[in-house]
């Protein structure tokens, strides 16, 4: 049973006379990390928002998993941190709020903190740390309620060169160890490729191509350097060009 | 030795920024001052329209315990005033935001209440609680109250949008958004209406002490039908102190509660 089911899928909004989408249909295996791939403005945030329920479809079903469902966790574009709450009550705010706070879930706080690198920044606030420490932070808030599945719209994007490498490995390993999935937002397709085991690239028009992403079965930044890497990141590079050059050619 | 002399020279470039801060605004108080009395040591102004500062300050000095005595009593107003604007208002504040109809039915009264000068209502308090402090602190209170309730409000409405999404994801109870989100993010309005208010509290109870009699007011009124110009300036100089000493007590223990809370810098 896929644990999301997207079909004929369309949203629009009253400023926009152009449905998002165009009957989008796709299904997400329970095993599956999928990466949404596209230029600014193809609706990837808002496919994301869509699958959270914090958006309603205009036209089409969404249909997921209901075990999955319950656990499902998501980090939003911006950090969002309470600015109020150190970096520590950040982390467990999802927990007191479902009033699932006790010792052993600090600890899993203090745990989470330290996979991310800011276990010394514990009873830091918000405004102390940088942006990417702030979108490190949104991510272990969202690791904290040990979701099935976790929507990421850009997490990486602020981050350094070695903290994002650093953080695509920690999804990796938590996608090996936990069977974490997670549908994840980017605009770089060496990052897609890398961390996801499907692509779907969308663009402008609503046009819409399902990719397998890398066959690779263990992955380290290392393969990244490596020719059969390089050659997807490359095909998918111009399939993507291929969809944006057909696109402003019907704009035409 | 060393330490301290490093503590020392730690602390110029603070010290430098607090020159360059205050001391225009105190170089301007003793050019007015001195001026002023200038004026009235060549007699240009009569000293029983305008006694000197200096006049005020001996004046001051000898009606000490009386001064003291009128100042502790408008205190006691203030605070019993402003205390219950504060109590008052916040509750109000979460009702009407809490319950929208509420809000629709009672706020436009508020509203109304709020612009009736305090000086037209005084009389009816002193018909309805007497001469005294009860009546004082009832006009301190109803001049207080709105500023705190208009901002408190203000506050809660005005929760980031995006903070609000985010509770969203974990579906809070109504009460889990209102004090763990909507409550402290309005605590920079609040205090900024607390001010606002402490302010408002002096004027109300000085207006309510001259028709009630008592405090500071009742101090100055009497001055004014005995002609005594340098003990109002005395009472009107107190009142202004109380002012700023209840603005920076406010300042202390806000900075106090909330030292590491760095949202508190919004306002």
């Amino acid at each position: 049973m896929p644990s999301i089911e997207v079909q004929q899928l369309e949203k629009s909004f009253p400023s926009s006379a152009q449905a998002l989408f165009a009957g989008l249909s796709f299904a997400l295996d329970s095993n599956e990390c999928l990466c949404l791939l596209g230029p600014s403005g193809c609706g990837k945030t808002t496919l994301l928002r869509l699958l959270m329920g914090l958006e309603k479809p205009s036209r089409g079903t969404i249909r997921v998993d209901p075990a999955v469902a319950m656990k499902m966790s998501y980090v939003f574009q911006e950090p969002r941190l309470v600015p109020w709450r150190t970096c520590l009550e950040n982390v467990l705010l999802p927990l007191e709020l479902t009033a699932k706070i006790n010792n052993a879930a600090r600890d899993r706080a203090v745990e989470l903190l330290q996979k991310i690198g800011l276990s010394n920044r514990l009873e830091h606030f918000p405004n102390q740390l940088s942006g990417g420490m702030q979108m490190r932070v949104a991510l272990a808030r969202a690791l904290i309620t040990q979701p099935k599945i976790i929507l990421l719209d850009e997490p990486f994007a602020a981050l350094d060169e070695r903290t994002r490498f650093h953080m695509q490995d920690l999804l990796l390993e938590l996608k090996a160890r936990l069977q974490l999935q997670y549908v994840f937002v980017t605009h770089s397709i060496a990052e897609a490729v890398y961390i996801s085991d499907r692509i779907l690239l969308l663009d402008n028009a609503g046009a819409c191509r399902d990719v397998r992403s890398l066959p690779f079965r263990s992955r380290n930044q290392s393969i990244k350097l490596t020719p059969e890497f390089n050659a997807v990141v490359r095909e998918y590079s111009s399939l993507f060009s291929d969809m944006e050059e057909s696109f402003a050619a019907s704009n035409l | 030795m060393q330490r301290l002399t490093c503590k020392v020279k730690a602390m110029i470039p603070t010290l430098r920024i607090w020159i360059a801060d205050k001391l225009p605004a105190w170089i301007f108080l003793a050019g007015m001052l001195s001026a002023w009395q200038f004026i009235v040591a060549q007699q240009w102004v009569a000293s029983y329209l305008l006694p000197s500062p200096v006049q005020i300050f001996k004046t001051t000095l000898n009606m000490w315990p009386d001064i003291f005595a009128a100042t502790l009593s408008t205190a006691q107003s203030i605070l019993w005033g402003l205390g219950l604007s504060v109590i008052i208002g916040m509750a109000s504040a979460l009702i009407f935001f809490s319950i929208p109809i509420a809000r629709r039915a009672i706020l436009p009264f508020c509203i109304f209440f709020q612009t009736v000068p305090i000086i037209a209502i005084a009389p009816l308090l002193v018909i309805w609680f007497g001469y005294g402090q009860p009546t004082v602190n009832a006009s301190a209170f109803i001049v207080s109250l709105f500023p705190i309730l208009a901002n408190t409000l203000t506050g809660l409405q005005e929760t980031d949008p995006q903070l609000k999404e985010l509770f969203r994801l974990y579906k809070p109870s109504r009460w889990q958004l209102i004090f763990k989100l909507q409550i402290p993010s309005a605590v920079p309005y609040i205090i900024t209406g607390i001010k606002i208010s402490a302010g408002l509290a002096v004027v109300g109870a000085i207006v309510g002490e001259f028709i009630a009699g008592g405090g500071l007011g009742s101090l100055i009124d009497a001055a004014r039908t005995q002609q005594r110009v340098d003990l109002v300036f005395s009472g009107v100089l107190m009142s202004s102190a109380l002012a700023l000493a209840l603005v920076y007590t406010i300042n202390l223990i806000t900075g106090l509660l909330f030292r590491h809370r760095p949202y508190l810098r919004r306002q």
